[in-house]
């Protein structure tokens, strides 16, 4: 066991498959003599050499291009995209490519590649760098798509992510990077995509969240504890698939739920869980399911994050007026 | 004002003309079917000769059949090659096996002859996804619909080859129009830096759609493009199966010898439409442009040469157009007798593992089919 960030834990998971799998290439823009711009390849291209771990001309699409073909040839490449709100660039060789090589070729081709990308608001970034835009990837079929909120979580996950032969893409929240420390197994470990995670167990609500809003989920939960009420919170880990099972057998034990993300009410995942429970656990259900979400705005300007973005104090209102529906 | 323009910084006029005077159009035979360029006359057999000829016949039958074989309603998706013979299967006939072709949606003929079986393009014509299950052993991709994503994909192909150390090379092909493309650019630009064993063709065949070359772009040649990667460019006429074999071929040796890609630009023509999905080429092309292209038909020039030669007959080609015909017909029964797609079919070839939301709705669509 050592103690990580999860950034350190990030790093941890590509060195692990770096050694465990020849196949495995590490590249994006600055990932290599540089190490990333948040240090997450840091180190990798000294231990591997330049053949595995490798910085690319600044072209996102060429990125998404240099990983499909570079599969093709049998490799597992790990691409960067500096920031996710780059992803417009590079939308056609994710979603218009890499997600439908297994199915085009009937099985004969495949894509087994990682894209991680940083996003996430709360630390002043500028435009187009924190944007939530996991509800656009979660929509493609082909695609996988996690989103880890602790460093033990990030690197079995990220292990998880690149031994997966269909791509994945691994979303990682700045302001989660380096926020706190938690002990990982120095070893390489796996856990299985589309797992959820109780974080927290709880008997009056359940709170189904991911990301940075898992830690907001967590500091609700415990204020709720305060006033008397049990919170259950569910951590997705992966967004796409979700685990309908732990989220249902949860919703039948509390009979009530609330939804928590960072991305805009219209955008993100929380529409689909709340769908899911509709569709599933309607007769459990005490009260509706409602939403914490980010208003339909774009991605505040930086001064205006405090006051846009979601947390501990939303969810706690959102929870009691389900508590007392 | 005059004194102005003197000390102007930049001869604009003389830069640009200075760059037009690097992408001359390589020509080997002209359209009397003559050799004008003996110096840069490949390397090639006699029976490699005729082996071309036979290829640009039989591909010329497979258009007029696959054309006849839509308007019945028996092909799908199909767009008209004839014309771009020499562009096309010369350029696969400079190529090996191990050489790996990522077409665009006009370059069926090339991977037939990298080695699909006729019946799966076929397949794929009509929408059937054995139609992509490509052969093991047959280095192709499928048909790109995406203009210019086989351009980025190419680069990644190449690179990969360059780190296995394999002596081969990754080789796509794009339109006119896909030059304008973003992709095309990132493609060469990708491929230059890793110095990686490429050759992107463009087949400029004059119009994209409706949109002649003209309005893509005010480049005169698009060859020169290359020199925006960085890597070399050359414009070749695409209706000499000669001088596209032989600019390949060149490309294809500085590639495995680790120099890098190469930009190839042929001059060439589709006779048909754009696509069999309702284009009408009367209301944007004219007659006389169409005549004036008809004259350089690749077959025509191709033919002449060999006869001179004593290489080719009127039998021999008969013997071509039959044997053409016969192996469409039993492509087209194969295909017919492809099981119909169904989507619990569909599903199984999502991932290697279905999620829980497919597991879910495989079972629902499999009760669905036992009914």
């Amino acid at each position: 066991m050592a103690q990580m960030t999860m950034i350190q834990a990030i790093t941890d998971a590509m060195r692990s498959e770096l050694q465990n799998d020849p196949n495995v290439l590490v590249f994006g823009e600055d990932v290599g003599l540089n190490g990333g711009v948040f240090r997450a390849t840091e180190g990798l291209q000294k231990e591997f050499g330049e053949e595995r771990v490798f910085d690319t001309p600044l072209a996102e699409s060429g990125i998404g291009g240099l990983a499909s073909g570079l599969a093709l040839q049998g490799f597992r490449p790990v691409a960067e995209i500096q920031f996710f709100g780059f992803v417009f660039e590079v939308m056609d060789s994710i979603s218009g490519q890499l997600a439908r090589l297994r199915y085009r070729t009937g099985g004969k081709h495949h894509a087994p590649v990682t894209i991680r990308a940083p996003f996430g608001g709360g630390v002043h970034t500028p435009d187009m760098h924190a944007d939530s835009l996991e509800g656009l990837m979660a929509q493609q079929p082909g695609l996988k798509v996690v989103i880890p909120s602790t460093p033990y979580d990030a690197k079995g996950l990220l292990i998880s992510a690149i031994r997966d032969n269909d791509p994945v893409i691994f979303l990682e929240h700045m302001k989660l990077y380096r926020s706190f420390r938690q002990d990982v197994p120095e070893e390489g470990y796996t856990i299985p995509l589309g797992k959820a995670d109780v974080k927290r167990e709880g008997k009056d609500i359940s709170i189904i969240t991911y990301g940075a809003m898992v830690h907001e989920s967590l500091k609700a939960a415990e204020e709720l504890e305060k006033e008397g009420y049990s919170a259950e919170v569910i951590d997705l880990r992966t967004v796409s698939p979700i685990d309908i099972e732990t989220i249902i057998a949860s919703v039948e034990k509390t009979g009530r739920a609330i939804v928590v993300q960072e991305a805009q009410k219209q955008a993100g995942i929380a529409a689909h869980v709340v769908a899911e429970i509709n569709d599933r656990a309607i007769l459990s259900l005490e009260a509706p399911v409602l939403r914490v979400a980010a208003p339909d705005t774009v991605f505040p300007f930086p001064q205006a994050e405090a006051a846009w973005l979601p947390n501990y104090k939303d969810v706690l209102a959102t929870a009691k007026k389900v508590l007392s529906f | 004002m005059a004194s102005k323009t003197q000390n102007a910084p930049l001869d604009a006029k003389k830069t640009l003309d200075l760059v037009a005077d690097q992408f001359q159009t390589l020509q080997i035979l002209n359209e009397e079917g003559q050799v004008v360029n003996e110096a840069a006359m490949p390397d090639i057999t006699d029976e490699q000769l005729q082996e071309l000829m036979r290829r640009m016949v039989y591909t010329r039958i497979l258009d007029q059949r696959s054309i006849s074989l839509n308007r019945q309603g028996r092909l799908g998706f199909y767009a008209p090659t004839a014309g771009q013979e020499a562009s096309q299967l010369a350029s696969q006939f400079a190529l090996e096996k191990e050489d790996f072709i990522l077409p665009g949606y006009r370059d069926v003929p090339q991977i037939i002859w990298h080695g699909l079986p006729l019946y799966q393009a076929f397949l794929w014509s009509r929408g059937h996804f054995e139609g992509g299950q490509i052969p093991d052993g047959v280095n192709v991709a499928i048909p790109q619909i995406i203009i210019g994503a086989q351009y980025v994909q190419t680069a990644g192909v190449a690179l990969g080859m360059k780190k296995r150390g394999a002596k081969s090379v990754a080789i796509t092909y794009t339109g006119d129009g896909g030059t304008s493309q973003g992709d095309f650019y990132e493609g060469m630009n990708f491929a230059g830096a890793f110095k990686a064993p490429a050759i992107f063709i463009v087949q400029n065949n004059q119009f994209a759609i409706s949109t002649p070359r003209e309005k893509q772009t005010a480049a005169v040649t698009l060859a020169q493009k290359a020199v925006a990667a960085g890597i070399p460019g050359i414009q070749v006429d695409g209706m000499d199966p000669l001088a596209v074999y032989a600019a390949v071929k060149d490309a294809r040796e500085r590639a495995i010898n680790g120099e890098g890609p190469t930009l190839i630009e042929t001059l060439t023509y589709r006779y048909g439409p754009h696509t069999m999905a309702g284009d009408d080429p009367t209301r944007y092309r004219t007659a006389d442009l169409d005549n004036e292209w008809e004259k350089k038909d690749p077959l025509v020039r191709f033919r002449k040469f060999l006869e001179n030669k004593g290489l080719w007959n009127e039998e021999k080609e008969n013997q071509v157009i039959d044997q053409a015909k016969e192996d469409i017909k039993e492509a087209i029964k194969k295909a017919d007798a492809a099981p119909k797609q169904k989507v619990t079919d569909l599903m199984s070839i999502m991932y290697e593992e279905m999620p829980q939301n497919l597991k879910e709705q495989y079972e629902i669509y499999k009760a669905k089919e036992s009914k």
